[in-house]
């Protein structure tokens, strides 16, 4: 015990003295590029920041999985300017603070040359300022939220995404629900602690409304929430032809429940929150018929798409989801830009990740525009027997 | 009917399935206070643990079915539902006592605030205790991490459409359930020897040690009884509502408290007749308003009370005796 007591002041020293040297080197990173640079052979660390446990566990883990293909790929094909990859993976547990103090820990103690993560828009902000800040460029495979990479008309210099954003997703599922499904009543629930949901069920209550909708009731509820019956029952009331419930699958699910539990029958409407196989095991058939916008298809014919989807499932035994998709364009593309890069330091890698045009990914073809973003096309897909089947593919405006 | 009032009757059946939720988390703190004038802070956790306990019997206890096989007799079902039920509860009797025991025990006659804040400690031992990875070897993955789990369907599930109401077997069976746990302990505290030495202790507990009433006990059994029906209300909670995780005990356990002191803590019928008002201010606030202010009602409710009836409902002004 008293050994113990001894260490824990040394060791709050040798981590403020870890901060110490750290400040100086941020004013000046640019001027001393060498020190981050690893040595030819060592090799180089791509740091992601998961969910692997929490509301959202399947987020981090098909993500994972999705880097862990294109790593060891991309290993076998002799690595990155003759450097191995390697990845270091922390888990977030779902939760902002997690994300930061372990953003910050891949950033400073582990000198990950890049950040992958996070799924959730909520947590990617919470890591965003954290790249600027050391200067390590970040990745995020599929946060939407547009504040991700632009906030108050500010580019974060070191963020990037590989997904498209929810002004267009938002809008993808207002044009389905207007125009494919001819839909006019529609409701609103969204998720009111969740940047994503509430960015998502705005961009397309403005789109909906635009197109000549009504929307007849807005109501929210939190994550974790047990019980929806409240808003459900006064969304019943307005009699609505479906429900837009932006949110993550876990709430999206129970809501389904209690909805048909009510006795209503109405479609859901949802963005690529959805996805995940645990909101077919959790909402047992209660969604069958709802729609969700989302990244790609597994059933996409395309042979890029195919083969990604047999490789992935000869090594982990799934199907993957549009999460393990998007992780495995993010660490392409985080990979890309290292062997492009001038050399191997934040800012040359920077650099290098927005200047990247014309990716061929496996959600789309990938280009780095002004803000960080990247421009692609949409799918729609239907609940039918526990799976997300393909319905319809929406092209950027 | 006519539709709004189809809305109005259904708002007030998912505000009371809620309310009585809230009725027996109540019960718990206002027993407590009632012998202790301790706010047992952890209680909320403790009906989390129960739903946790719950989770773990039901999986041992109602083996998975395989495709096709015969779903058991609802005489079966029955007899598991009530296995779980009375497990979960006296696995949370025996926390209860060990609370006491290790964590209050020992800090009596101390100031209130050095317990209150003892009570915050175990509150966030045990939702950080139960987010941690499970430990190998255990044969259930314990603790559960802080991935949520869901709860089994101990009974089938049964809807009924009355009039356009929606209302299913697990409302009235919840509600059944709660009236008889509520009137069951009104005859412990007012009809037993257990109930008078308690009533004593929480009179005057010096003078209650003088007249023979072993005080430790008593209050140990207190805390029994209250975690013990916080596991009752966990399971009748978990089945229609099954999401659980080790921090979804924080917000029932805050609002419980609310509707305590609603109900005038340390009262049993004003915990009752609390939970259920907060339940269905809830429920009506959240349908009629903006949902968003859903739980900002409970504390809505918590700083009117205090401001214009700290006794609460059923609580009586006492005069205190220098």
């Amino acid at each position: 015990m008293r050994g113990a007591r001894g260490v824990a002041p040394v060791a709050i020293l040798l981590a403020l003295a870890a901060c110490e040297r750290k400040r100086p080197a941020e004013g000046v990173a640019a001027a001393a590029p060498a020190a981050a640079a690893p040595a030819p052979g060592q090799p180089l660390l791509l740091g992601h920041v998961a969910s692997l446990t929490g509301n959202e566990a399947t987020f981090g883990d098909s993500t994972e999985k999705g880097i862990r293909l294109a790593v060891d790929e991309r290993n076998a094909g002799g690595g990155v300017a003759g450097h191995p990859v390697a990845i270091r993976t922390y888990d977030d547990q779902g939760k902002p603070e997690e994300a930061a103090i372990v953003a910050t820990r891949l950033a400073v103690e582990d000198r990950a040359q890049v950040l992958l993560g996070e799924v959730a828009s909520k947590r990617s902000l919470a890591m965003a300022p954290i790249a600027d800040r050391y200067q390590v460029p970040m990745v995020t495979p599929s946060s939407t939220n547009p504040k991700v990479t632009v906030e108050n008309d500010q580019v974060h210099p070191y963020v990037f995404r590989v997904c498209f954003i929810d002004p267009f997703q938002g809008g993808v599922m207002a044009r389905f629900a207007r125009q494919t499904l001819h839909l006019s009543r529609v409701a609103v629930l969204r998720d009111v602690g969740n940047d994503y949901s509430v960015g998502l069920a705005d961009f397309f209550l403005a789109r909906f409304r635009a197109l000549g909708g009504e929307v007849v009731d807005d109501e929210s509820y939190k994550a974790g929430d047990q019980d929806f019956k409240a808003q459900l029952t006064a969304i019943k009331a307005h009699r609505p032809e479906a429900i837009y419930v932006p949110g993550y699958y876990t709430d999206v699910a129970l809501i389904a429940r209690q909805a048909r539990e009510l006795g209503m029958a109405q479609p859901l409407l949802g963005g690529d929150g959805w996805d995940s196989a645990k909101l077919f095991e959790i909402s047992r058939g209660a969604l069958e018929g709802s729609y969700f916008s989302d990244h790609y298809s597994a059933e996409d014919p395309s042979p890029a798409i195919q083969g990604f989807v047999s490789r992935y499932r000869t090594r982990f035994g799934a199907v993957p989801d549009s999460m393990a998709a998007m992780g495995y364009d993010a660490a392409r593309i985080a990979m890309d830009a290292m062997a492009r890069a001038r050399d191997l330091t934040g800012p040359a890698i920077r650099d290098a990740l927005a200047a990247t045009r014309g990716f061929a990914g496996i959600t789309g073809t990938i280009s780095i525009d002004a803000h960080h973003d990247a421009v692609k096309p949409a799918v729609v897909l239907q609940v039918v027997n526990g799976a997300g089947k393909f319905v319809a593919a929406v092209q950027p405006d | 009917m006519p539709a709004r009032l189809v809305e109005l009757l259904q708002h007030l059946v998912n505000g009371l399935s809620v309310g009585t939720i809230y009725a027996l988390i109540a019960l718990g703190y206002t027993m407590v206070y009632g012998v202790l004038k301790l706010i047992n802070f952890a209680h909320g956790d403790v009906y989390m643990v129960g739903a946790f306990s719950g989770y773990y019997l039901a999986g041992r206890l109602v083996p998975e079915r395989a495709a096709g096989a015969p779903p058991p007799g609802l005489a079966g079902a029955t007899l598991q539902a009530a296995l779980v039920t009375l497990g979960a509860m006296a696995v949370c009797a025996l926390l209860g006592l060990a609370i006491e025991r290790f964590a209050y025990r020992p800090l009596r006659g101390r100031a209130r605030l050095t317990s209150l804040i003892t009570a915050i400690g175990v509150s966030l031992l045990l939702e950080y205790g139960f987010q941690l990875q499970p430990i190998r070897g255990l044969p259930v993955a314990f603790p559960p991490g802080p991935t949520p789990r869901f709860f089994p369907e101990l009974l089938p599930r049964a809807d009924w459409s009355l009039g356009g109401v929606s209302l299913s077997n697990y409302d009235v069976i919840g509600l059944a359930v709660a009236v008889a746990l509520m009137i069951g302990l009104q005859l412990v505290v007012y009809r037993t020897r257990f109930g008078t030495a308690m009533r004593a202790v929480s009179f005057d507990p010096k003078v209650a040690a003088l007249m023979g009433i072993p005080v430790d006990r008593i209050i140990a059994g207190t805390f029994a009884l209250g975690s013990a029906l916080a596991a009752a209300a966990a399971i009748l909670n978990a089945v229609p509502r099954p999401q659980i995780h080790p921090l979804f005990g924080l917000l029932p356990g805050l609002k419980a408290f609310v509707a305590a002191v609603l109900g005038g803590i340390g009262s049993v019928p004003g915990a009752m007749v609390g939970g259920l008002a907060l339940g269905l201010a809830e429920e009506l606030v959240a349908g009629y308003t903006a949902s968003s202010f859903k739980d900002a009602i409970a504390f809505t409710v918590l700083i009117l009370v205090l401001l214009f009836r700290p006794d609460g409902l059923f609580g009586r002004a006492r005069v205190e005796k220098v």
